[in-house]
């Protein structure tokens, strides 16, 4: 029985560039999947074969039990988008950019008009419903694009990155509003080029590279293999350097095959992976203390969207430009994109 | 925020002719708001065709022969039905930007994924021209008048060849339609618009007449589309100007107009809408 979303072997050219090589991807009823990764590599073009705006060369789609490439209408019938772009018309007010979608879904007139309302009320938009999307701030336009996609309350959402460019207070809104609906039941396709957000919203991960999936799984299970939470200590003096790796060498997570202790001499850094979050630094605190280690520096660093990917294509994700429209950009994951900013050592 | 998954649902189409009329309806008024709440589109549109009617009246009024009379009011009586033909193509040029804005904007992605009829979104834009069109034409009828212009013949043949000039616009709004959907911004939609209808339009009986044409390029401006709507004005407003030529559609301009109107509408709306169909913005 396949998921609320399935796809087998989606593939997409264009010109030469093989934008899908092969995609497969199955989101069980009423979970939220995040796809990861960097500009260029597929997340839009699967989002776009999955919501019937792109024809794939080849492969299979199921959304909502119903063929993509057979049924496109009855699969426009029960699907939400939410795009990369606020696609909203800024010369329309909010009230009347909702109308216009909901009668565009078939509802009459005078629904679509109560509908679009209740919609302004629960997204915060009410005291703006009359003024046009033009004078809407980001975050404000986000919602109204978002409102856009649940005017019928479909059972399937997809949303292409839907933070981008935002700030964090109103990434954090956003955040809010997706977790309700999901809470609700909605299956959720979330593209991203952010872990942290996927790691907030998503029950599943695929990272995508290439056009391919290239791993996937829950949060935790990606960051295990990515190599998780790693604490790194600074320590004062240069002979405190031995005792303090022995210390933490007893928080040092294990059995994971990857990465024990690892001491940078000449900055007095060393580095631990962990699992335990703040709770286990502050007891790492403690412990220096009681063992009288003087420290300049501790902090957790938690895996990037670069680790992930460095661990796992041993190349560096290029998640560079806010308003770079993914799939159109000549890509070049090479490994010739920038080395993630390594934490300043004093 | 509970409310979110109340059962709302999108309900299954009903009879498609009525949708597709409901879907066009809708974005057409969503094109007209816009065009109100930007009114330095329709007010820019009107400038262009008053400067033409006035510079080609007293610019080459005097000096123009049409029919054996060097005249400037009767080249200011021929010269009308040009400038209002020319007026109604330059539509294009708006349809075309609109739509390339629309795309460009991720707003033709946020169509194409709802459940609405197919050449809806193309069809509305269109009509929405249309009105500006006929508005654009209503303000220049009454500047023509004032600065001369007179019909001389019924009411009926007057608003008729006014309808005509209407189907004429419409139907380039779609060459529109197609120029929008195939370039990649809306600036490039504007001037792509344009460029082509210096040619259709100056290669034409519009604003000389073509028996003083080299013929081969006579040849083309007899059978060109739109030389056949402007001789079909001319007769229909009673103005001077009668065609001398034997071709067909000179001979037969209201005919003539009305098939090459719908025949561009026919072949273009196709395109368009297979366009749209495969777009990818």
């Amino acid at each position: 029985m396949p998921g609320a979303i399935y796809a087998e072997g989606l593939v997409k050219t264009f010109g030469d560039v093989r934008a899908l090589d092969g995609v497969d991807l199955d989101v069980p009823e009423g979970t939220v999947l995040g796809l990861l990764g960097p500009n260029g590599a597929g997340k839009t073009t699967t989002v776009r074969c999955l919501t019937t705006l792109l024809r794939p060369d080849s492969g299979k789609a199921v959304v909502a039990g119903l063929d993509v490439l057979k049924q496109p209408d009855a699969v426009r019938r029960s699907i939400g988008l939410s795009g990369q772009f606020a696609a909203v018309d800024e010369y329309l007010t909010g009230r009347e950019n909702l109308q216009m979608v909901g009668q565009l879904y078939q509802m009459r007139a005078k629904a679509a008009r109560a509908r679009a309302d209740e919609l302004l009320e629960q997204f915060n938009l009410a005291d703006a419903a009359d003024r046009t999307a033009k004078t809407y701030s980001g975050g404000m336009r986000r919602r109204l694009d978002l409102a856009a996609a649940l005017v019928v309350s479909p059972p399937v959402m997809f949303m292409d990155e839907p933070t981008t460019g935002l700030d964090p207070r109103n990434r954090q809104q956003l955040w809010e509003v997706i977790k309700q609906l999901v809470s609700g039941g909605t299956t959720l396709l979330l593209t991203t080029q952010y872990l942290e957000e996927a790691d907030h919203l998503a029950h599943d991960i695929a990272v995508v590279d290439h056009g391919r999936v290239i791993a996937r799984g829950t949060s935790d299970q990606l960051k295990a293999r990515t190599g998780g939470e790693r604490v790194e200590v600074v320590v004062h003096e240069r002979e405190h350097i031995r005792a303090a790796s022995a210390l933490l060498d007893k928080y040092s997570l294990r059995g994971l095959g990857k990465g024990d202790t690892t001491v940078e001499e000449h900055m007095r850094k060393i580095t631990t992976p962990v699992s335990g979050g703040a709770k286990l630094l502050a007891e790492i605190i403690r412990e220096l203390d009681t063992h009288g280690i003087e420290i300049d520096d501790i902090g957790l660093r938690r895996p990037t969207l670069d680790d992930v990917f460095l661990s796992l294509t041993g190349h560096v994700a290029e998640a560079k430009g806010e308003d770079d429209d993914g799939e159109r950009t000549a890509r070049d994951a090479e490994g010739q994109g920038h080395r993630p900013s390594e934490e300043a050592a004093k | 925020m509970s409310a979110v998954t109340d059962a709302v649902r999108s309900t299954a189409p009903g009879n498609p002719i009525g949708q597709s009329i409901r879907d066009s309806l809708v974005v057409a008024k969503r094109n007209l708001i816009r065009m109100a709440r930007i009114p330095e589109v329709v007010i820019f549109g009107l400038i262009q065709p008053i400067m033409f009617v006035v510079l080609f009246s007293y610019v080459f009024g005097g000096s123009m022969d049409i029919g054996g009379s060097t005249e400037p009011s009767v080249y200011r009586e021929f010269l009308m039905a040009g400038i209002f033909a020319q007026t109604v193509t330059f539509a294009t040029a708006g349809a075309g930007a609109g739509i390339a804005e629309d795309m460009h904007k991720g707003l033709i992605d946020r169509f194409r994924s709802l459940p609405m009829a197919r050449g809806a979104v193309l069809t509305g834009r269109t009509l929405a021209d249309l009105v500006q069109t006929a508005l654009t034409l209503l303000v220049l009828a009454v500047v023509a008048l004032l600065v001369g212009w007179r019909t001389h013949t019924s009411f009926g043949e007057v608003l008729g060849a006014f309808l005509l000039l209407l189907l004429t616009g419409y139907a380039f709004t779609w060459i529109g339609a197609v120029i929008g959907l195939s370039v990649r911004t809306p600036e490039a939609a504007t001037s792509g618009g344009l460029v082509w209808l210096f040619p259709v339009t100056f290669v034409s009986n519009a604003f000389v007449d073509s028996s003083n044409m080299t013929p081969w390029l006579r040849h083309i401006a007899d059978w060109n589309p739109f030389s056949a709507t402007v001789q079909a004005c001319r007769e229909l407003f009673g103005n001077p100007g009668v065609s001398t030529s034997d071709a067909w559609p000179m001979q037969h301009p209201v005919w003539a107009s009305l098939i090459y109107s719908v025949l561009i509408i026919a072949f273009f709306r196709t395109l368009a809408v297979r366009k749209y169909r495969s777009a990818a913005a």
